[in-house]
């Protein structure tokens, strides 16, 4: 019996799951959001920041996590522009462009702002920590034109603006490498810019040194930290929706852990007898 | 010479590079510069390279009739729509290629890595258990850690938040600062090898 149970068809286990995510979905029963500090630290960075400032937004991402970093981008996004500060974006991942991109236009007709004037997306460059650093000393000459072809020189909101000195802030939304760890290593370390984060739940725990030693003001993350930051913008997107899903999700994985090790050691039990 | 000139080049990019470091005036931080100009321009041509090997793997797996070849035609239909799409109505909001990513693209990579989930509550059912100390601790800490990050966490019990921000602040910092630390020296020794042409593996051969 205890065999059998230890064997149980992992489809069985996949189905438990499917069903306990999508009945969550379908009838969600809106579970009360506690806000964290790691969060709560870069929503107030944001928030000093003076009218017109700028900001610099880099999607380090791809659609494969998608769903844990679109929803807090367009909250930080959603944030700069109703405190009426400038972005200026890029990816380091190929894909984060367009993810990017499609977070600043839904924001901008919220908001009323226009591109080249208030955004600007100056595309993607292989070469993750040069580019990084490339920036940081000569913005033109790694970034000729925008991520459509158009010459920055003809954007009114990169008049002036030669390397990140402007740049009150730094912000990246990271799945991965390049991200983080070299936005931290360069724009912070070498060239004292102010970095913030949002990243994916799988690799937040690596970056809680940077917080801790100030070298990150803030770090937004998974999907609980996208729905901290919907709650701290006050305007709850798909992340908040999605609370209840991970929340029995997890219940659901927990519950496995404990189900097979109460069996793991019932055996244990058996066989030493 | 052939083994001979890169490795002078790696020497000495290396030690320019170490140096503007610390002494970022000129003409350290011309050559840096000049450096990372270089470096954009020979990723782009392994980006080519990479896409060159690509197709040329999948040509090679069609002819050959290989396993999954049929895969393989997908692929490259894909590839080159991709591209033609990309080139001649361009990238923007709207286009052909926008189209593609949005419609193709993000939810076939969005459904990838959702299925991690399942395969992680298969595991953790599976392979997950408390079979000495140092396990059951691990494995207390995630089930703390995995209930106190989601908002059911503080229905089970109003401090398990705390709980599990008390973990990734002190226990996993420490764990996470040691293990940096580590891969920092073994950053630096392993680079000063190369700069010092000690190490040589990353020139392929023997």
């Amino acid at each position: 019996m205890l065999d059998k149970l230890l064997k149980t068809d992992r489809r069985i286990i996949f189905a438990i799951l499917a069903v306990v995510v999508i009945i969550a979905i379908l009838f969600p029963v809106g579970l009360a959001i506690q806000v964290s500090e790691p969060a709560r630290r870069l929503y107030r960075e944001i928030e000093s920041l003076a009218p017109g400032s700028y900001v610099f937004l880099s999607f380090d991402y791809d659609p494969a996590s998608m769903a844990e970093l679109d929803p807090m981008a367009l909250s930080v996004i959603r944030q700069c522009f109703r405190e009426d500060l400038k972005i200026v974006s890029l990816g380091l991942w190929p894909q984060g462009v367009l993810l990017g991109e499609a977070n600043l236009e839904k924001a901008a007709e919220e908001y009323g702002k226009e591109y080249g004037v208030d955004f600007v997306n100056l595309g993607y460059k292989t070469g993750g920590i040069v580019v990084i650093s490339g920036i940081s000393t000569d913005l033109r000459n790694v970034f000729p034109q925008d991520y459509t072809g158009r010459d920055i020189d003809e954007l009114p909101i990169l008049n002036g603006i030669d390397n990140l000195e402007p740049f009150k802030l730094v912000v990246t939304f990271s799945a991965g490498d390049p991200g983080v760890r070299h936005w931290v290593m360069i724009a912070q370390a070498r060239y004292g810019k102010k970095v913030g984060c949002g990243s994916t739940a799988v690799q937040a725990p690596a970056f809680y040194p940077y917080l801790q030693s100030g070298q990150l003001v803030g770090l937004v993350g998974g999907m609980k930290g996208a729905a901290e930051y919907e709650q701290l913008i006050k305007l709850p997107g798909l992340a908040t929706a999605g609370m209840d899903a991970q929340s029995f999700a997890h219940a659901v994985i927990v519950f496995f852990i404990v189900f097979g090790n109460a069996i793991f050691f019932l055996k244990k039990r058996s066989n030493s007898r | 010479m052939k083994r001979q000139i890169p490795l002078i080049i790696t020497s000495i990019v290396g030690v320019v590079m170490v140096v503007q470091y610390f002494i970022p005036r000129q003409p350290f931080a011309g050559l840096f510069d000049t450096f990372n100009r270089w470096f954009l321009i020979i990723a782009v041509f392994a980006l080519l390279l990479g896409l060159m090997n690509l197709v040329r793997l999948h040509v090679q797996k069609l002819r050959r009739r290989k396993e999954g070849w049929g895969y393989s035609i997908i692929l490259l239909c894909g590839l080159v729509a991709t591209i033609l799409t990309g080139a001649v109505w361009g990238i923007g909001t709207g286009s052909p290629f926008d189209y593609i990513f949005v419609n193709m693209q993000q939810p076939m990579g969005a459904t990838m890595f959702a299925l991690l989930a399942f395969f992680i509550a298969s595991a953790s059912f599976r392979a997950f258990r408390a079979r000495n100390v140092d396990a059951t601790l691990l494995l207390i800490a995630a089930v703390v850690v995995m209930l106190g990050r989601v908002p059911i966490g503080s229905l089970i019990w109003n401090k398990l938040p705390t709980v599990a921000e008390w973990i990734m602040f002190y226990p996993n910092m420490a764990g996470q600062r040691a293990i940096m630390i580590g891969i920092a020296l073994g950053t630096v020794s392993y680079s000063l090898r190369v700069i010092l042409g000690i190490e040589r593996t990353y020139l392929g051969g023997e």
